[in-house]
C-alpha cells in the first residue's frame, strides 16, 4: 500500500530535479570532504608508523630520550639486564647536506648503529653493498667513515655509490663516503647508516646515545623492565608504538580542526536538505492534507517524508564517498600527506580506503539529511489537513520557527558547554558548544527578521520613498509577515557565513598575533641559527668570537636551544637558555600577564609558555623539575610567555643557570645588533665567508624571517580556507534552490499582481529586494554568530587544542568582500529564479478562476 | 462623443482547433453596467482576458477608453490595467502577507500616489465596504464574504475607468454572494466607472444595465426578465 505514496515521491523528486539534485549535492558535499579528510590523516598516519618501523625494525621495547640522548654507559647496564635478550644501541641525528642548492635544504636522518647488534631487529638498515665495488660483506661496508644511503637519499643529493658528501656536524663539517644503499628502505625517506662508533665521534656526540632498541626476554613486561632499570629522567622506556602514538598526538588538534572543518561542510548540507525539506513540504501541503483527509495517518505520513530524506541522504552518501576518496587521491598528489600542516616529513602516502570509516561517513550523511527533514515531515503531520486546505496560510505551518525560546534554549546549552573540559585533549564540548550556537542563532533568525524589517516596513509606508519604490514596500511587507519563509531560505547561509565569519577571524587573529610577536621576539638586525635539531651543532667558541668581534656588530645574544623528553608519549619540550633579566623578563620574553619577582634563595627561575601550563600543569610560583645534564633540577617558574614557534611547551631560562647546571657552554642562536648605517646583507655576506660553520649556517634578517614565518602560516591554513569556501557554496546553491522554489510556489500571487498592473520587472525587482532583505538579515545573524564563535575558537578551542593565546582581530576587508558578494549572489539568484517563475504567463498563474 | 470605456470589434480567439471567441463585438459606454452570462467552456474568461491585455487575439481590436491595446508592449499594457482597470477574480487572491488596509492601497502605491491621499482612499472604500474597523487585520483573519469584499474595494480604490469581475462571488454561499454582488455594482455605478460582470446568477446579471449571452463565440442579448 506504500508504494503507492512511494511514488508520488519519487515522480515528485523527478519533477524537481534540479531541487532532488540539489540536495542530495549538499550532502555528497559534505561526506565527499569529510571522508576525504579523514583518508589523508590515516593514509598520512600509516605511512609514518610504517617509516618509523623501518627505522625501528622489529624491537619489542624502545629506550629512548630527547634528541640530545643520554650517556652510553646506560647502554651497558640495560644490556646486561636479564630481561633484555638482545640490545642495539643507537644514535639517530638529523644533519644538514653541504653545497645544496637549496633555500631551505632538506634534512638527512643518520642513524649510528652497531651492525653487529642491529642485524637481527632492523634487517631494512643493513644495506646491500655489491654495488660499492668493493667486494666486502655488507654489513662492513660502513665502517670508518662509509655511509650507506637511501634511495631516495642518493636522488636527493645527486650522489652515487663512491661519491664522498659533507655534512655539517658540531661546528664544523665532516666527509663522509657513499659505500653503497639501503635498498629496503621506503621512497621517499631521506636515511643514512653509519657505524656508531665513527658517528658519535666524527657528529660530535661522543658518549651519546639516543635510542636503545630492544629484544626482551619472554614473559618480560615493560614495567617490570622499567622499575628494574631505575632510568635517569627524561630517558624513558616504551613499547615500539610509542613514537607513532607521539606523532598521533602531535598532530591531532590539528587533525581534529580539519575533520571539523570538513563536517562542517556536512553541517551545512543538514541545514540546506532542511530549508528544500521545508519548502518542498509547505509546496505540497494540499497534497498532503488531501492524503490526510483520504485515510493516510499521521505516522505514515511522517514516515514517508522521512524515507524521502533517507533516500536524499543515501543517495548523497554514497556519491560522497566516491568523490571522497577521488579528492583525497587529487590533494595527497598535490599538497602531500599533512595538507600543508606541516607535521609529518612523509612524502607521498598510499591510501587505503577503510570500509568502517566510509560507512560511518555514510551514516553520517544520512543523519544530516534525516535531521534536516525531520521538522518539516513533523509539522506537515501534525498540520490540521482543513487548515492546510485553507489557502494562505503557509506563514501558519511557520509560525513554530518563530518561537523564541529553542534558540534562547541553545544559546544557554552553549553557555554550559563551554564551560566543560576538552577530553582528552580535544575540545569537543566547545565543538558542540559551536553547533548549538549556529543552530540557535538559525532559531532565532526569523524573530530578527520581523524585529529588523517591521520598522523598515513602517517608514516606507508613510515616506516618499515608499510611494516612489512600491517595490521595496511590498518585499519589505513580506519580511514583517511572512519571516519564516525567508528564515527558512537561509538557514544554509546563516550556518557557512557565520562559520566563514569565525574561521576568518580565527584565522586573522591568529596571524595579526603572530605576526605582532615575531616582531617583538626579533628585535635584533640579524639572526643566525646552526643546525636543525639543536643538537647537531653549535657554533664554535671561534665563530662566537668573529661574530662578536665583526666590525659591523654593536652586540650579539647567543642563547642555546636543547629539547627534553618530558613525557614518553609527548613531543619534545625545549628549552632555551639565553640572556634574561630576572628583574625585567619582559625585555626579553612576550610575557602574558604580569611575572614574579625573583627572590635570591629560591631556585634558579624560569618562565614557561603556555603549553607548559596546559600539558605538564606548569604554574606561575610553582617549581618544575627538568632533567638536565643526568639529574632532575628544580626551577621556580616566574612567568609565562607566548610561544607560537613551538607548540609543546618550552621554558625560557637564564643562560648562566643553564651553563651552571649543565656545563655546556655551547650555543646555537645569535641575535646580532648592528652598528648604525652598518647594512644586515653586508654583515652575512662577510660571516658566509669567515665562519667555520659557514656550510651549515643559517642567517636571515628578522622581515626574512617574518616572511617565512607567515608564508609557513598561509600555506597550513589554505586548506581550511578550500572548506570553507565549499560550505559557502553550499549555501548559495541552497540559496538558490529555495528561493526558485519558493517562487515557484507564489506564481498564483505574482499572476495576481500582475492583473492589478504591476510589470514583470517589478516583480523581479520585488524578488530581488526580498533576496536582499532576507540576505541582509541572514548576514546580520551570521556575523554576530560568527563573531561568537570565533570567540569561543579563539578563546577556547586554540587555547585547549594548540595551547595559544590570541588577539581578537576582525578582518574586516574579507567580511565586507564576503557580504557584497553574497548580497550580490543571493540577490542575483532570488532575481534569476524569478525570472523563471514569472516566466509563465500571468493567466496560466490564476488559471483555476478564469 | 466621449471615447466607450470598452470598445471591442471582431474580435476572435481559437484555442488548438476550436473558434472560442468568433468575430465578437462589444461596446460599453461609461458607467455602464454588463452582464455576462454563458455556459462553462463558452469563453467568458477568455474574453475578459484580452479586454485585459493579458492574452491576444487572433483577429479583431480592442479599445480601451479610445486607447488600442494591440499597439501596446507587455509593459504598456500593464501600466494600462494598472491606471483604467480594477479586477475581481473568483478567489479572493489577496496578498497574505499584506494587511488588509495595505491590500486596498497597492494599486494606489504603483500609481505613485503621496501617503497622505493613499491613506484617505483606503478608509474611504473601507467604510463604503463595511470594513473600517478591519484596516490592520492580516488576510487569514478574515472570513470569504470580508475578503471578497476586500477585493471589491482593491479594485476600486484607484478610480478605474473599467471594472472586471469574472464570476465574483463563485466561491460564496448565496446570501453572502448576493450581498457582495449588490455591493459591487452600487459600488462601480457611485464611483462612475463602467463593468464587465461574468456571472452564473440570474439575479445577479439582474443588476446589471444590459445582460450578454456568449454562445457560439459571440455575444447574445438577453432577456433579463427570463435571465
Ligand atoms: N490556454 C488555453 N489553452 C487551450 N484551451 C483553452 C485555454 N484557455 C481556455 N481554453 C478553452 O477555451 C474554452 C473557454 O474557456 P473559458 O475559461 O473562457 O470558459 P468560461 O466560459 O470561463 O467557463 P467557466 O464558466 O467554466 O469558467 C474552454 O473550452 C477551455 O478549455
Ligand atoms: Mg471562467
Amino acid at each position: 500500500m506504500l508504494w503507492i505514496w512511494w511514488q508520488l515521491i519519487i515522480r515528485y523528486a523527478w519533477t524537481y530535479r534540479l531541487r532532488s539534485a540539489v540536495q542530495v549535492l549538499a550532502i555528497t558535499v559534505g561526506v565527499a570532504l569529510g571522508y576525504a579528510v579523514s583518508l589523508i590523516n590515516t593514509a598520512a598516519l600509516a605511512e609514518f608508523n610504517a617509516a618509523l618501523r623501518e627505522i625501528n625494525g622489529e624491537a619489542d621495547a624502545v629506550i629512548e630520550g630527547s634528541r640530545a640522548g643520554f650517556d652510553e654507559q646506560l647502554y651497558a647496564r640495560v644490556a646486561s639486564d636479564p630481561g633484555v635478550q638482545l640490545a642495539s644501541p643507537v644514535l639517530a641525528t638529523d644533519v644538514l647536506v653541504a653545497g645544496s642548492a637549496d633555500e631551505y635544504p632538506p634534512r638527512l636522518t643518520v642513524l649510528g648503529i652497531d651492525v653487529l647488534r642491529a642485524a637481527p631487529l632492523s634487517p631494512t638498515l643493513m644495506g646491500d653493498a655489491s654495488l660499492s665495488g668493493e667486494r666486502e660483506a655488507s654489513r662492513f661496508a660502513i665502517f670508518g667513515d662509509g655511509i650507506l644511503l637511501s634511495p631516495s637519499a642518493l636522488e636527493r643529493f645527486k650522489l652515487q655509490v663512491g661519491d664522498s658528501l659533507t655534512v655539517q656536524a658540531g661546528s664544523g663539517t665532516v666527509e663522509l663516503k657513499v659505500r653503497g644503499t639501503l635498498p629496503g628502505v621506503r621512497p621517499g625517506s631521506l636515511l643514512g647508516v653509519m657505524d656508531l662508533g665513527f658517528a658519535q665521534w666524527r657528529l660530535g656526540a661522543l658518549g651519546r646515545l639516543t635510542r636503545i632498541d630492544l629484544r626482551l626476554a619472554d614473559g618480560v613486561s615493560l614495567e617490570t623492565l622499567r622499575a628494574r632499570l631505575a632510568l635517569p629522567p627524561g630517558v624513558n622506556l616504551a613499547g615500539p608504538d610509542a613514537t607513532g602514538a607521539r606523532l598521533a598526538n602531535l598532530s591531532r588538534a590539528y587533525r581534529v580542526n580539519l575533520n571539523v572543518l570538513a563536517l562542517v561542510a556536512l553541517f551545512t548540507g543538514g541545514f540546506l536538505v532542511f530549508s528544500l525539506q521545508a519548502q518542498a513540504t509547505l509546496a505540497r501541503r494540499a497534497q498532503f492534507a488531501w492524503l490526510r483527509a483520504a485515510g493516510l495517518e499521521r505516522g505514515q505520513l511522517k514516515r514517508l517524508l522521512i524515507a524521502e530524506a533517507l533516500a536524499i541522504g543515501a543517495v548523497g552518501s554514497l556519491c560522497g564517498l566516491f568523490a571522497g576518496a577521488a579528492i583525497a587521491q587529487a590533494a595527497l598528489t598535490a599538497l602531500g600527506g599533512d595538507l600543508g600542516g606541516g607535521y609529518f616529513n612523509v612524502t607521498r602516502p598510499a591510501l587505503g580506503f577503510p570500509l568502517l570509516t566510509a560507512a560511518g561517513f555514510a551514516v553520517l550523511g544520512v543523519l544530516a539529511a534525516v535531521a534536516g527533514s525531520y521538522l518539516p515531515a513533523h509539522e506537515a503531520a501534525h498540520t490540521p489537513p482543513a487548515a492546510a486546505l485553507h489557502a494562505g496560510g503557509e506563514e501558519d505551518v511557520l509560525r513554530p520557527l518563530g518561537r523564541i525560546w529553542p534558540g534562547l534554549v541553545l544559546l544557554g546549552v552553549a553557555a554550559v558547554l563551554l564551560s566543560l573540559p576538552p577530553v582528552s585533549g580535544v575540545p569537543v564540548p566547545a565543538y558542540l558548544a559551536i553547533a548549538a550556537i549556529l543552530i540557535g542563532a538559525i532559531a532565532l533568525q526569523p524573530r530578527i527578521a520581523r524585529l529588523l524589517s517591521r520598522p523598515l516596513a513602517d517608514w516606507l509606508q508613510h515616506a516618499r520613498v515608499g510611494t516612489r519604490a512600491p517595490t521595496l514596500l511590498l518585499a519589505a511587507n513580506r519580511m514583517v509577515q511572512a519571516p519564516g519563509a525567508a528564515a527558512i531560505a537561509m538557514a544554509g547561509i546563516v550556518a557557512s557565513f557565520g562559520l566563514m565569519v569565525a574561521m576568518g577571524t580565527m584565522v586573522s587573529s591568529f596571524r595579526g598575533t603572530l605576526d605582532g610577536w615575531l616582531v617583538q621576539v626579533l628585535p635584533a638586525d640579524l639572526y643566525a641559527r646552526v643546525g636543525l635539531s639543536m643538537t647537531d651543532a653549535w657554533l664554535s667558541p671561534a665563530d662566537m668570537q668573529r661574530i662578536r668581534t665583526h666590525p659591523g656588530v654593536l652586540r650579539v645574544e647567543f642563547s642555546r636551544a636543547t629539547p627534553l623528553q618530558l613525557a614518553a608519549d609527548r613531543a619534545a619540550v625545549v628549552v632555551v637558555a639565553r640572556t634574561i633579566d630576572a628583574t625585567d623578563p619582559g625585555a626579553a620574553l612576550p610575557l602574558v600577564g604580569r611575572p614574579l619577582a625573583w627572590q635570591p634563595d629560591q631556585p634558579p627561575p624560569v618562565w614557561v609558555s603556555e603549553a607548559m601550563v596546559d600539558l605538564y600543569g606548569a604554574r606561575v610560583g610553582g617549581i618544575l623539575h627538568l632533567p638536565l645534564a643526568g639529574g632532575l633540577h628544580p626551577f621556580i617558574v616566574l612567568g609565562v610567555w607566548r610561544d607560537y614557534a613551538r607548540q609543546f611547551g618550552s621554558v625560557a631560562m637564564r643562560a648562566e643557570d643553564y651553563q651552571r647546571i649543565t656545563g655546556d657552554s655551547t650555543r646555537t642562536d645569535a641575535a646580532i645588533w648592528l652598528r648604525p648605517g652598518v647594512r644586515a646583507a653586508d654583515v652575512s655576506r662577510d660571516l658566509l665567508q669567515t665562519l667555520d660553520s659557514r656550510e651549515v649556517i643559517e642567517l636571515r634578517a628578522p622581515a626574512e624571517i617574518r616572511a617565512l614565518s607567515l608564508r609557513i602560516f598561509d600555506r597550513s591554513f589554505a586548506v581550511t580556507y578550500v572548506l570553507e569556501a565549499a560550505a559557502i557554496l553550499i549555501g548559495m546553491i541552497g540559496v538558490a534552490a529555495t528561493f526558485s522554489s519558493q517562487a515557484m510556489a507564489r506564481s498564483r500571487e505574482f499572476g495576481m499582481l500582475r492583473h492589478i498592473g504591476v510589470t514583470r520587472g517589478q516583480i523581479l525587482r520585488v524578488l530581488a529586494l526580498e533576496g536582499a532583505l532576507a540576505t541582509l538579515n541572514a548576514i546580520v545573524v551570521g556575523l554576530l554568530a560568527g563573531l561568537v564563535i570565533a570567540l569561543v575558537l579563539i578563546r577556547v578551542v586554540n587555547p585547549q587544542s594548540f595551547h595559544w593565546s590570541m588577539q581578537l582581530i576582525v578582518p574586516l576587508e574579507l567580511i565586507a568582500g564576503l557580504i557584497a558578494a553574497l548580497l550580490v549572489c543571493a540577490t542575483g539568484t532570488a532575481a534569476i529564479a524569478g525570472r523563471r517563475a514569472t516566466g509563465s504567463s500571468p493567466l496560466r498563474a490564476v488559471h483555476e478562476d478564469w | 462623443m466621449a471615447d466607450s470605456a470598452l470598445d471591442v470589434s471582431q474580435l476572435s480567439r481559437r484555442f488548438d482547433q476550436r473558434q472560442i471567441l468568433d468575430h465578437l463585438d462589444l461596446c460599453v459606454a461609461p458607467g455602464e453596467l454588463v452582464a455576462i452570462v454563458g455556459e462553462s467552456g463558452s469563453g467568458k474568461s477568455t474574453l475578459l482576458n484580452l479586454i485585459a491585455g493579458l492574452d491576444t487575439p487572433d483577429a479583431g481590436k480592442i479599445l480601451i477608453s479610445g486607447q488600442d491595446l494591440a499597439v501596446l508592449d507587455d509593459d504598456a499594457r500593464t501600466r494600462l490595467r494598472r491606471a483604467r482597470l480594477g479586477f475581481v477574480f473568483q478567489s479572493f487572491h489577496i496578498l497574505p502577507h499584506l494587511r488588509v488596509g495595505q491590500n486596498i492601497e497597492l494599486p494606489l502605491v504603483l500609481l505613485g500616489v503621496a501617503a497622505g491621499e493613499r491613506q484617505q482612499r483606503v478608509a474611504e472604500l473601507l467604510a463604503a465596504v463595511g470594513l473600517a474597523d478591519r484596516a490592520a487585520s492580516l488576510p487569514r483573519e478574515l472570513s470569504g464574504g470580508e475578503l471578497q469584499r476586500v477585493a471589491v474595494a482593491r479594485a476600486l480604490v484607484h478610480r478605474p475607468v473599467l471594472v472586471l469581475a469574472d464570476e465574483p462571488t463563485g466561491n460564496l454561499d448565496a446570501e453572502t454572494a448576493a450581498m457582495v454582488m449588490r455591493l459591487l455594482v452600487t459600488q462601480i455605478r457611485e464611483r462612475g466607472a463602467a463593468g464587465v460582470l461574468v456571472t452564473h446568477s440570474a439575479a445577479a446579471a439582474a443588476l446589471a444595465d444590459r445582460a450578454l449571452l456568449l454562445s457560439q463565440g459571440r455575444l447574445h442579448p438577453q432577456n433579463l426578465a427570463v435571465g
